[in-house]
């Protein structure tokens, strides 16, 4: 394997509610290398998704270090994180969290707004994404016109519109039916193998987990051995 | 703007009930703000139209109205002649000895108010061109007639063309409406002087009104009336006298600033409130932005933004809504006069921005904390709100 994109070194996250801790992760070691799919498994409360947050920079950790591309991401004030975010992390989540009020295109270009590019740039773009996951002809439509499976589709398609370092999902599949998430999967798979995109996908579904190349194990905020 | 307009222009418009709830608390401070403001204006407007700035208005010193000044008879023969003063085509002074007196008459919608009788000469006529005869005939010295202006006419009772009423020693009749749009003496009954000295019981006029050859003239006529120690006269441009009467709007102006403030303040919160609501309602969506890369700065003044946008549909509203005041008569009474003043409210486009900035600034006041509060929230706490 070449350099590592991620290297994650006895990472730990300790939650305090009151006078009660809980551990989320123990002491974590991990590394992921460029064009990976990688499955995050575990059940409820193993430390997956929050592995995940760390990775992504929207949390982090306690102890240790969690290094993407070079950059101690625990490090970065709120808004180097915003800015570094942008540029390196697509996240898709389990909800899609598209902004109702937009259209999907509009929802699309959002983190485009936040480059330089013209107008007419980011339109170039949007519409390749969305022809890309395959909704472009649903790009006037607002979020709660679309299916679920569309809506996530529109949601991958601004994850990947900046072209990060790294395609993030978690559980993408967990409010889709079974039709619908095996479309999702198939274009995750696709994206890696593909376009070599680095995805790393948090889920506790052996039948989701089976697109990935890689599964890791977690099990009350430590890992398993892989499979 | 990192994040568009159209993603708070759009909220505002999903959440059209509370939207229009705030924007109309908004728009009734902004409609009270500039209609007071409005009326100020146009109290303010009539006192400048008034006064020409040729003529030269002389009062006892230390009178600041001409209600209060006396000045005898024999004193007015003493510069009436002065080289100064301009003649008319039949070679008299162009100077006008008046008087005033209040009397009260009965409004033709109830109850009565002070009006201002002013006693002139055939000279005042001369000095005061703007001021036009539109019904009726002029007053003839010695009949107890008079002429009043549109306005009173048309609010107080017997004050048409035929018709009588008493005042001071005489039952006066009306034989003529005149016109003096925009000018206090719109809010005035005129006739002859020495009639109104008898009638009323005084010795003495209440001012001259003149107008001399030229500025040049006028200044030194200042220095040469002001400098007789045995007239005791102030002489001033009569612009400038009403330019001093424009303080009458001052208690309105204060007045209608206080009461839209107040409510400014209860509007403010309503704003306030709506955006703590939007801001509750959309937290997954601001960690959701935030996850795109969108800084706290940008959420806080997204929402500042859709703040002050709610609160400028209001004012717009609001400006809407005080337009059909414009050029509306109304009166009110003068605090130096003690009398009736007609006048006529004034929207400006100045004062429609004025207004807009006022409800930028309750936007604003309502929006600060809540956008706040919106861009502090913590990015996996926003995402994992429901």
């Amino acid at each position: 394997m070449d350099q590592p994109i991620v290297q994650i070194r006895e990472l730990s996250k300790v939650y305090r509610h009151g006078d009660i801790e809980v551990v989320a992760l123990n002491s974590v070691s991990l590394d992921i290398g460029r064009g990976e799919f990688v499955a995050l498994m575990g059940p409820s409360g193993s430390g997956k998704s929050t592995l995940l947050h760390i990775i992504a920079g929207i949390d982090r950790p306690t102890a240790g270090r969690c290094v993407v591309e070079g950059t101690e991401v625990g490090d970065l004030s709120e808004t180097e994180l915003a800015a570094w975010r942008k540029q390196h992390v697509g996240f898709v989540f389990q909800t899609f969290n598209l902004i109702p009020v937009l259209t999907a295109f509009e929802n699309v270009e959002l983190p485009l707004l936040l480059t330089g590019l013209s107008a007419r740039e980011r339109r170039d773009h949007v519409e390749a994404a969305l022809e890309l996951v395959g909704v472009a002809d649903r790009m006037k439509h607002l979020p709660r016109q679309l299916s679920g499976g569309q809506e996530q589709r529109v949601a991958i398609a601004r994850a990947l519109v900046t072209d990060p370092t790294l395609l993030v999902a978690d559980e993408p599949t967990g409010n889709l039916d079974a039709h619908s998430a095996a479309d999702v999967l198939v274009l995750l798979q696709t994206l890696n193998r593909a376009a070599g995109k680095t995805v790393i996908m948090v889920t506790h579904d052996p039948k989701a987990a089976a697109y990935a190349r890689r599964m890791v194990h977690l099990e009350k905020g430590e890992l398993l051995n892989e499979k | 703007m990192a994040i568009p307009l159209k993603y708070n222009l759009r909220n505002l418009r999903v959440r059209w009930r509370a939207t229009i709830a705030t924007a109309l608390g908004i728009a009734l401070t902004v409609a009270v703000f500039v209609m007071v403001m409005a009326l100020a204006r146009g109290l303010k407007a009539t006192y400048v139209n008034t006064g020409d700035a040729r003529n030269l208005l002389v009062m006892r010193k230390g009178s600041t109205a001409e209600s209060s000044s006396q000045i005898e008879r024999s004193k007015v023969l003493l510069f009436k002649y002065y080289d100064e003063i301009a003649r008319n085509e039949r070679g008299d002074p162009v100077a006008s000895p008046e008087i005033i007196v209040l009397i009260q008459l009965d409004r033709l919608d109830g109850g009565n108010a002070n009006i201002l009788v002013r006693g002139i000469g055939p000279i005042g006529f001369e000095l005061r061109p703007n001021v036009k005869l539109i019904e009726g005939r002029l007053f003839q010295p010695g009949l107890a007639e008079c002429i009043v202006s549109r306005k009173i006419s048309e609010r107080f009772a017997h004050c048409r063309v035929g018709e009588t009423f008493r005042a001071g020693k005489r039952t006066w009749r009306v034989t003529g409406i005149f016109d003096a749009t925009k000018t206090t003496y719109e809010s005035e009954i005129w006739t002859d002087a020495d009639e109104v000295r008898e009638a009323f019981s005084r010795s003495f006029y209440g001012s001259v009104l003149l107008r001399p050859k030229d500025a040049a003239a006028g200044a030194a006529l200042i220095q040469r009336l002001e400098a007789n120690k045995e007239l005791f006269v102030r002489v001033l441009p009569e612009s400038e006298y009403y330019k001093e009467q424009t303080k009458n709007a001052g208690p309105i102006q204060f007045m209608g600033g206080f009461l839209a403030v107040i409510m400014s303040i209860g509007a403010a919160f309503a704003a306030m409130n709506t955006m703590y609501a939007s801001v509750g309602a959309r937290t997954r969506e601001i960690g959701t932005l935030r996850v795109l890369g969108f800084r706290r700065r940008d959420i806080y003044l997204s929402f500042l933004l859709e703040s002050v946008l709610l609160a400028l549909v209001g004012g717009a509203l609001g400006c809407l809504a005080s337009l059909p005041i414009n050029g509306m008569a109304t009166g009110t009474m003068s605090w130096t006069t003690f009398s009736e003043v007609a006048f006529e409210f004034r929207i400006t486009g100045e004062l429609l921005a004025k207004g807009l900035a006022f409800a930028v600034v309750m936007g604003v006041l309502g929006g600060l904390l809540p956008a706040r509060v919106a861009a502090r929230k913590p990015v996996l706490d926003a995402l994992r709100s429901v």
